[in-house]
């Protein structure tokens, strides 16, 4: 992946609050992940719009902290790993 | 009021719903998991009723939702079903054999929002399908998997695995690798209902299993990043026995097709509980303050070995169907578990696995006539 990509999530797959929970889940065919807070914050962000730079600026913008990058990509890595993001799109 | 609240407060939302919407089946197979005396339920839920559980089902938390049987296409209102799951939020998987799909009805699925099929095949030749389904739907099959994948919906093939079909399993992989599958699930037939009355039939030898697992692993390498194949072995080959349904009450809520409330799929079989049914009680009564969703949660329950196992928390002692099918008696260990003073019986099923004869008894399809004898 590089800064340009605009990940997206991958079709089938859908991110959602649930209230019960308290938390937002990834849902997907048979199964479901429950997301911590930033995890859910970047999968919020990948709409296929947005570039992975624009995503951390984003980021940095709305929780007022610098360095978040390295954090993100990292993630964004084992998303994609995990099969919940597209093949990259740049 | 507190006096009145009998569970604890650690009993979490039953996030998966399945929903068995009839047990009616167009096909015959001889693994089916639905009781052996389906035949005896006739009084299907209405329409108005599956909607009133969605919605009760919901506010308790559930998310993942299973539209199932039988085969639920036999139905005409699974596009209503599905298009009020969507307004409520479910993620909604249909799970069918294609039979009763057609381009229409899954227009319409798709456009009321249905998230995902998965298609079950028996096996990658129609001479081999059509026999162990008892049916000619091998052709149509194929024709469903094309409209869903021209649906854009994720390609999810599930293929049930046993003693014979397990050596063409290149040829079924190839099969969902030709049909551009993204999911494939070989899940080796678990020993419940139909399929515990063909066992005989059905468990494959070691050899067998181990030359399907190295097939298994080869084509996972080389579909990498394209197609995830997922593999379940046969409990009876395993040392430690699952931890089923992700434990009893704590995840998942079955309806059987006359509104039977059910933590697990087959524990119907299960004698000395009285499932509760959503036609006289609400889904929030059912799931925390029924006897039989309460019955095996926790571990106040457990006989030894499981009692004082240091591996209690990670199995929760298995699976209570299979305890009750091999050593009849639900609360005892999953006689899976090599620390059972039941093992001996999987062992020897296990035994007679490995001999190359065919068992005298003819196999046993699952269809009404023979549901109504077997009752």
């Amino acid at each position: 992946m590089t800064q340009a990509d605009r990940p997206s999530m991958r079709p089938g797959f859908r991110l959602q609050w649930e209230e019960v929970q308290k938390a937002y889940v990834l849902l997907y065919p048979e199964g479901m992940v429950k997301l911590n807070t930033s995890a859910a914050e970047i999968l919020r962000r990948c709409d296929g719009e947005r570039s992975v730079d624009e995503i951390v600026a984003d980021l940095e913008s709305a929780f007022n902290r610098k360095g978040l990058q390295g954090d993100i990509e990292q993630f964004l890595q084992l998303a994609r790993a995990q099969g919940w993001l597209s093949a990259a799109v740049s | 009021m507190k006096a009145a609240v009998t569970t604890s407060p650690s009993v979490g939302p039953p996030l998966w719903l399945l929903l068995e919407l009839t047990y009616r089946c167009p096909l015959q197979c001889v693994f089916c998991y639905n009781p052996i005396d389906f035949a005896k339920v006739e009084d299907e839920l209405t329409t108005g009723e599956w909607l009133r559980v969605l919605r009760e089902a919901r506010a308790l938390g559930s998310v993942q939702l299973g539209l199932s049987g039988g085969e639920p296409l036999v139905r005409d209102d699974v596009e209503q079903i599905a298009a009020e799951a969507h307004r409520l939020g479910y993620y909604t998987n249909l799970i069918t054999s294609g039979v009763g799909l057609s381009r229409e009805r899954l227009s319409e699925l798709k456009r009321v929002g249905l998230d995902h099929i998965q298609l079950s095949f028996q096996d990658s030749t129609r001479e081999m399908n059509d026999f162990l389904s008892h049916t000619r739907t091998f052709e149509l099959k194929k024709r469903c998997a094309e409209w869903i994948k021209s649906h854009g919906y994720p390609m999810v093939v599930n293929c049930v695995i046993h003693r014979l079909n397990i050596d063409h399993l290149d040829t079924i992989i190839d099969m969902a690798v030709q049909m551009g599958a993204d999911y494939l699930e070989l899940a080796n037939t678990q020993y419940y209902s139909w399929a515990h009355l063909n066992r005989e039939h059905l468990l494959p030898s070691r050899e067998q299993l181990q030359r399907a697992e190295r097939t298994m692993l080869e084509w996972r390498e080389r579909m990498k990043g394209k197609m995830r194949i997922l593999f379940v072995v046969p409990d009876y080959y395993e040392q430690r026995p699952k931890r089923c349904v992700n434990g009893w009450g704590t995840t998942l809520a079955t309806i059987a097709p006359d509104g039977t409330a059910l933590p697990c799929h087959t524990a119907r079989m299960l004698p000395g509980l009285s499932f509760p049914n959503v036609r006289t009680k609400g889904m929030r009564e059912i799931w925390f303050q029924s006897e039989a969703f309460n019955k095996f949660r926790g571990f106040g329950w457990m006989k030894e070995p499981c009692a004082s196992c240091e591996e209690r928390e990670k199995d929760l002692g298995g699976c209570r169907c299979q305890a009750y099918l091999l050593a009849h008696d639900p609360a005892v260990a999953d006689p899976v578990c090599s620390k059972s003073p039941h093992h001996q019986v999987v062992l020897a099923a296990l035994d007679r696995a490995q001999q190359p004869q065919v068992p005298e008894a003819p196999l046993i399809f699952r269809r009404r006539e023979n549901s109504s004898r077997l009752a």
